[in-house]
């Protein structure tokens, strides 16, 4: 059937209102997956960085100490190695019983002394041997808190739970509202997160070891990684003739690329520990797995940037007497670094994000001191935030988060040196 | 000596080889003014004499280290007394233990016979070093002499050079070979191992998973893992293909340049943050939230769902998808938008008629690829989705999945020879094939879907 011109556009106008209507819902649909997508970012971002605000700050409780000397040096002998192995949670208790002399019960000094973080013990210790001139004085000092006096103070605990649920009754809470009233509390900047290592205690713990760890096994990652991939991506893009055995290499690197992690993780775990018995928990072992990783993405960076040289460069290199050799290594590496070393920052910052293979080597033991060498247990950033994760508790969230902004600031950081890296060496031609 | 001095003694060496060889080379054809006679720049001939001294003497140095701590041990068990000689499978394992720990001065009480031994495989290993560091110097000496020596006018030191520089960008290359090898072997060993158990039959198709509880053959059926795998990737894909497929088509036809320059690297952000961090959101936020929200509608939510695990997991995939979406989408020639929009569809008719159609199957792969990452995640679902093996479908419910039962199959204290990690690879192995045959068929896919349009 064939319409006149009138017809067609009677048909055309009467759908003309549903079809428009159509349009402007799938325009809405698509806006409002946008939407979705900006606003769980923003929702992430907010959620860890308001629970992390209360890991960059830590409850201290001053104490009046007297270091009593017949507690600490009954003998009287001065020796190093009596104050070394004296008692000074007899001294922190001495001092607490002198703030609340109503308290006698056992039980009660238990609590009272579980105010105070299991630390202050080894300040005084070191404190004292530094300074032993102080034997038989008195002076005020500031302790760190429990973890739980912290997060009391936060308002993290949840106050409706019955006392016995929320480990931290009526009596502790009373003790904490006295010391607040006689001036004994405040809240400073929590340098211990970033210059300690691990620690079963929240207020203890820190993040320096696991960051530590992670730089020792980036440096390993990237010291096999890039010349490996660079070496590659020179082969494939500049020498390789096309055969099979070059075709093979191909699709092994695109396959490498999507394996999934943790299979590498399991390599690792067979043949770098099982079968060459290297140390387990080690950053050489993390370097090594996170370098097979990685090497995927360095190679195909790494061949882009060469693809980007253009081939006149080649010919004129070529054409005033250098060998090939020459031609790459004079004057097509240089001008393909920066695309290059562009590539291997964002490996790395994948390798530093990176998990699930340092679980499957053991780079998840708690480690308390601080990994200085590549055979030394060592956790990695990720890792630690795993390991804080899950553990049960209370102050560990915010410290977990507070982690988890260190490690994206490295991210960022990372990131943001690429882009800059890119815009400011990369030539276009 | 260490290695790392005998390494560091190398390298100078090699380089005062390199001044050596150099000079040589100007010397043999009788001065600077005359360096053009020679074959080669005279930096070659240095550069010979630097190669030969250093890349024998590592390699030796690399081989050794290799095998050395397996060999001394042997070396060592074999010249204690009986019994301890012809100790066999467990026994031998804890007497290298104990060696071990003797040695290192973890333990200092030990029977005669483990003393003495432990000190004879300490003298043995002070002797290697020693030797070893003899000889790579010797090597790296009478490597560098050699090449010294056979310096000429004619020496045609460039071309050799070129060519072991050929070598060796050419085993750079390998590793991606050897590494996927590596992965193959050490996976399909162990998981060989594991079948020489537990029948692979009873694996793939047994409904009940509970190695932690017994290590009978009834224990090993992983078929609840695979349930689970599959709901938690369904799930992410649930979410990531449409918010993912839209988000890309709205910027790439709808939004201003302007907003697309801005909002594009915001949502590309979601990429980059690492998994771990998404595991923490998903646990510790989403999780009870997600519960808070069906408690007051009066439905019962397990504390660690697969719906948390899921929902977190797809919008990680988001970018991906959008991603690949929006490749495939540019890669649509605009002829045919043109052609569309001259006929007078709208936009959106364009769009789903036209543009979709043609660039479905790179969609298709680029979905494939995301599913592939879905199943091979491993932090969201380790840190919430649980480690139950529940046969169900239920998201409201936890599930395992494969990788969550890898992980806490392998970590803690394990002995390797056990069916439990025995498994671990065995469900690693699943996991490789299962992923490189979803990339194999995406990237094929893709490949030929851009063909098409080039």
């Amino acid at each position: 059937m064939i319409n006149t011109p009138e017809q067609t556009a009677q048909r055309v106008s009467a759908g003309l209102k549903r079809r428009y209507a159509q349009e402007f819902r799938f325009k809405l649909y698509g806006f409002l997956a946008v939407a979705f997508g900006l606003g769980f970012v923003v929702f992430l971002f907010s959620t860890i960085i308001g629970k992390s605000l209360g890991a960059f700050h830590q409850t201290e409780v001053n104490l009046t100490i007297t270091y009593n000397a017949d507690v600490l040096d009954p003998d009287g002998t001065h020796d190093r190695a009596a104050l070394q192995d004296a008692d000074y949670r007899l001294l922190l208790k001495d001092s607490l019983k002198e703030l609340f002399p109503e308290v006698t019960d056992r039980a009660a000094v238990h609590k009272l002394l579980g105010l105070v973080s299991e630390q202050a013990e080894v300040d005084l210790r070191n404190r004292l041997l530094s300074h032993p001139e102080l034997l038989g004085k008195s002076e005020n000092i500031w302790f760190m808190a429990d973890g739980r006096v912290d997060s009391f103070l936060k308002n993290e605990i949840d106050m409706s739970l019955p006392a016995d649920e929320r480990g931290f009754d009526d009596d502790e809470v009373g003790f904490v509202q006295q010391l607040q009233k006689m001036n004994r509390v405040r809240r400073v900047f929590n340098t211990r997160f970033f210059t300690a290592g691990d620690s079963r205690q929240p207020e203890e713990a820190g993040i320096l070891g696991a960051l530590r760890g992670s730089l020792l096994t980036l440096l390993v990652t990237l010291l096999l990684a890039f010349p490996l991939g660079v070496g590659a991506a020179v082969y494939l893009e500049e020498f390789a003739p096309r055969n099979r055995f070059t075709d093979l290499i191909e699709v092994n690197i695109n396959n490498l690329a999507a394996v999934p992690s943790i299979v590498f993780g399991l390599l690792g775990l067979a043949v770098f520990i099982q079968m060459f018995g290297l140390p387990r928990s080690s950053p050489l072992v993390g370097g090594l797995v996170l370098s097979l990783m990685t090497l995927p993405t360095i190679i195909i960076a790494s061949r882009s940037a060469l693809k980007a040289v253009p081939p006149s460069i080649r010919q004129a290199a070529l054409g005033v007497g250098a060998s090939p050799v020459q031609t790459i290594a004079h004057h097509v590496l240089p001008l393909a670094l920066p695309g290059m070393l562009t590539g291997a920052i964002i490996g790395m910052s994948r390798a530093l994000g990176e998990s699930a293979p340092l679980l499957m080597i053991g780079m998840v033991a708690f480690v308390a001191d601080m990994p200085s060498e590549l055979t030394a247990p060592a956790t990695a950033l990720p890792v630690q935030v795993y390991l804080w994760a899950s553990s049960p508790e209370h102050a560990f969230v915010a410290k977990t988060s507070a982690a988890i902004l260190v490690l994206l600031g490295f991210l960022l950081v990372m990131n943001l040196a690429a882009v800059i890296f890119r815009n400011r060496f990369e030539s276009r031609w | 000596m260490t290695t790392s001095t005998t390494l560091l003694i190398l390298v100078a060496m090699a380089y005062l080889w390199y001044a050596v060889g150099r000079s040589r080379s100007v010397a043999v054809v009788g001065g600077r003014s005359k360096a053009a006679e020679l074959h080669s720049l005279p930096a070659y001939y240095g550069w010979l004499c630097a190669v030969w001294c250093l890349v024998p003497a590592v390699l030796v140095m690399l081989l050794w280290k290799i095998i050395d701590d397996g060999l001394l041990l042997k070396w060592v068990l074999s010249a204690m007394p009986e019994p301890f000689h012809s100790y066999t499978g467990t026994e031998r394992e804890l007497l290298i233990n104990d060696l071990t720990n003797v040695s290192l001065g973890h333990a200092k009480v030990a029977s005669p016979e483990v003393l003495a031994a432990a000190h004879h495989w300490q003298a043995l290993k002070q002797l290697s070093s020693e030797w070893l560091a003899a000889a790579a110097l010797t090597i790296g000496a009478v490597g560098g002499a050699v090449s010294f020596w056979r310096i000429q006018k004619t020496l045609r030191a460039r071309p050799e050079i070129e060519r072991l520089v050929n070598l060796a960008l050419i085993l750079c290359s390998m590793v991606a070979i050897i590494t996927t090898v590596g992965i193959i072997l050490s996976v399909l060993l162990e998981a060989l191992n594991f079948f020489s158990r537990i029948s692979p039959f009873g694996f793939l198709f047994g409904t009940h998973w509970t190695p932690q509880a017994s290590e009978s053959a009834g224990a090993f059926g992983a078929v609840p893992l695979f349930a689970g795998t599959l709901l938690i990737a369904l799930i992410a894909m649930v979410i990531s293909v449409p918010v993912g497929l839209m988000a890309a088509i709205y910027l790439s036809e709808y939004a201003s340049r302007r907003v697309r320059s801005i909002v594009k690297p915001i949502l590309e952000l979601l990429a980059g943050i690492p998994t771990v961090v998404y595991g923490f959101f998903a646990a510790l936020t989403i999780g009870p939230l997600l519960r808070s929200v069906f408690e007051s509608m009066g439905v019962e939510m397990a504390s660690e769902s697969a719906l948390a695990a899921g929902l977190v997991m797809g919008i990680m995939i988001i970018p991906f998808i959008s991603s690949i979406s929006d490749d495939m989408i540019n890669a649509v020639p605009q002829s045919l938008r043109d052609g569309s929009l001259a006929l007078g569809a709208t936009r959106s008719e364009t769009i789903k008629r036209v543009i979709l159609r043609a660039a479905l199957p790179g969609i298709a792969g680029g979905v494939l690829l995301g599913v592939s990452r879905a199943i091979g995640e491993t932090m969201i679902v380790v840190m919430a989705a649980g480690l139950n093996a529940n046969m169900t479908f239920n998201p409201l419910q936890a599930v395992t999945t494969v990788t969550v039962q890898i992980v806490t199959l392998l970590v803690g204290d394990q002995e390797f020879n056990s069916p439990k990690t025995l498994a671990a690879f065995a469900l690693g192995l699943v996991l490789f094939v299962a992923t490189l045959l979803l990339n194999i068929l995406a990237l094929y896919i893709v490949r030929k879907y851009r063909e098409q349009y080039d």
